[in-house]
């Protein structure tokens, strides 16, 4: 990172901000400065652009526009990460989806679709799938059409059976799978009661009605004001009694959101829609 | 002042913390490479016996003087304009995550030549260009002397990277804290 001839003010962070407004009307305000500061200094290091250039490309170049839009978001992600997260969602949020005739899931900032497949797969385990559709949607195309092959790097489903393992299930992650030369595909049985599209959090509004809504380490990277206006989405995308998963450090923010929602585990932050 | 530290730097770092006066004139950030797969209680057991507040940093929490932040597992820890934190989960760096390098560069961004950074013992290069970058920015790059480290690579990287780290071993390395207190009791 200490490339001292890419480093950007936050100034200048400002100015780019703005610009990718003006073109693209996409809107980064309330996102975290510190972390797109660091997001766009790299994209800078690995195309070798000054300030100078990047503005210049992003004015002109929308391809580039989308390759900077993938990059500059966090795509980061794993399929089963926390495990126990995973195990509280099986023991004690599933057997209550059950009751409800169809399940609804949506994974708000699924990015390239490893957690959707974990729930697939969780579904799938507990008899549930095929009266499930889930919904896997991120701001961002390219990670979407990724998400949507579900072809994954062999090397990673290591760790990934690693987790699977911890959750406490019975099965191997390999029979969801198949590995064909260095790559993983989730079967397409799994694929049949999901879709990706795309959707934008901070300017798009509810969709659909859900039972459950996960969104997890998306949250982090908004001020207070952009999270709770987010957190409204998700409250008005429940249905009573639907379940809403955040990462491991967020929270519902306003005590007034609290009072809507029973706290099912504290620990992985997992919530029911109550009022 | 923010602490790097990972294989052989973390009994160091806890007595370098268990000095620290209530009235520490400074925040304090420390990033310690630890497995996400294991719950630690570091934080709680330091808490204990340290005279400072000790702490796992939150996000939009607003960093403030006389306490000790720890980077949480598994989340890279940043630090916005208006001096609250951010948690990201980006890619790990060497490894790592939380990195040093990233801390360092992120504080180092917002506070200029108003930080400490301090690199203890670790068995890889991160922190390395962190600390470069503080330095390079107008703060103070403190480099625990590989010799007194028990794993070098972390400081000696430092002092590769750095164009003209302060190397100093552990007991002048408490007396650069122990004078941080006193030169703040003078100016008041």
């Amino acid at each position: 990172m200490s490339d001292f001839v890419h480093t950007i003010s936050f100034d200048d962070l400002v100015e780019i901000t703005k610009l990718i407004r003006n073109v693209y009307g996409f809107d980064f305000v309330g996102y975290s400065q510190a972390s797109l500061k660091r997001r766009v200094t790299r994209i800078m290091q690995l195309n070798n652009l000054s300030l100078f250039e990047i503005r210049s490309r992003l004015t002109n170049d929308s391809a580039f526009f989308d390759q900077f839009l993938t990059e500059v978001t966090v795509n980061v992600t794993e399929m089963f990460r926390d495990p126990g997260f995973f195990k509280v969602l099986r023991n004690e949020v599933f057997p209550y989806l059950a009751s409800f005739q169809r399940i609804k899931v949506w994974n708000a900032g699924c990015s390239s679709g490893e957690e959707l497949y974990s729930f697939a797969i969780l579904l799938e385990e507990q008899g549930l799938y095929s009266r499930s559709f889930l919904y896997g949607t991120d701001i961002n195309t390219r990670v979407l059409s990724k998400a949507k092959k579900g072809i994954y790097e062999l090397s990673r489903m290591k760790q990934y059976s690693e987790n699977f393992i911890a959750t406490g299930s019975a099965h191997s992650l390999s029979d969801f799978y198949t590995a064909k030369y260095e790559a993983a595909t989730i079967s397409n049985k799994l694929k049949k009661n999901i879709l990706f599209s795309v959707h934008n959090l901070v300017s798009d509004g509810v969709f659909n009605e859900f039972q459950m809504i996960s969104c997890r380490n998306v949250l982090i990277y908004f001020d207070v004001e952009l999270q709770e206006r987010v957190i409204q989405l998700f409250y008005d995308s429940l249905c009573m009694l639907g379940f809403l998963c955040l990462g491991s450090k967020e929270t519902l923010r306003s005590n007034e959101m609290a009072k809507r929602f029973r706290v099912v585990s504290k620990t992985e932050n997992i919530y029911q829609k109550i009022a | 002042m923010v602490i790097g530290c990972s294989a052989g730097g973390f009994s160091l770092m806890f007595d370098i913390l268990l000095s620290l006066p209530a009235e520490f004139p400074l925040a304090v950030v420390v990033i310690i490479h630890r497995s996400r797969k294991h719950k630690s209680s570091m934080e709680a057991l330091l808490q204990k016996r340290t005279k400072v507040t000790v702490k796992l940093a939150d996000g939009h929490e607003q960093m403030k003087t006389s306490v000790v932040y720890f980077a949480p597992t598994d989340y890279h820890l940043l630090l916005e304009p208006n001096g609250t934190f951010t948690l990201d989960c980006s890619e790990p760096l060497f490894f790592c995550r939380p990195a040093i390098d990233v801390t360092f560069e992120s504080v180092s961004d917002v506070c200029k030549d108003k930080v400490i950074g301090l690199l203890l013992s670790g068995a890889n290069q991160d922190g390395a260009n962190g600390l470069a970058y503080i330095e390079a920015n107008g703060g103070l790059a403190v480099v625990q002397d590989p010799s007194s480290a028990e794993v070098d690579v972390m400081p000696s990287s430092a002092i590769g990277t750095c164009k003209n780290p302060l190397v100093l071993n552990n007991s002048d390395i408490f007396e650069l804290v122990s004078q941080i207190t006193a030169l703040k009791r003078t100016l008041n």
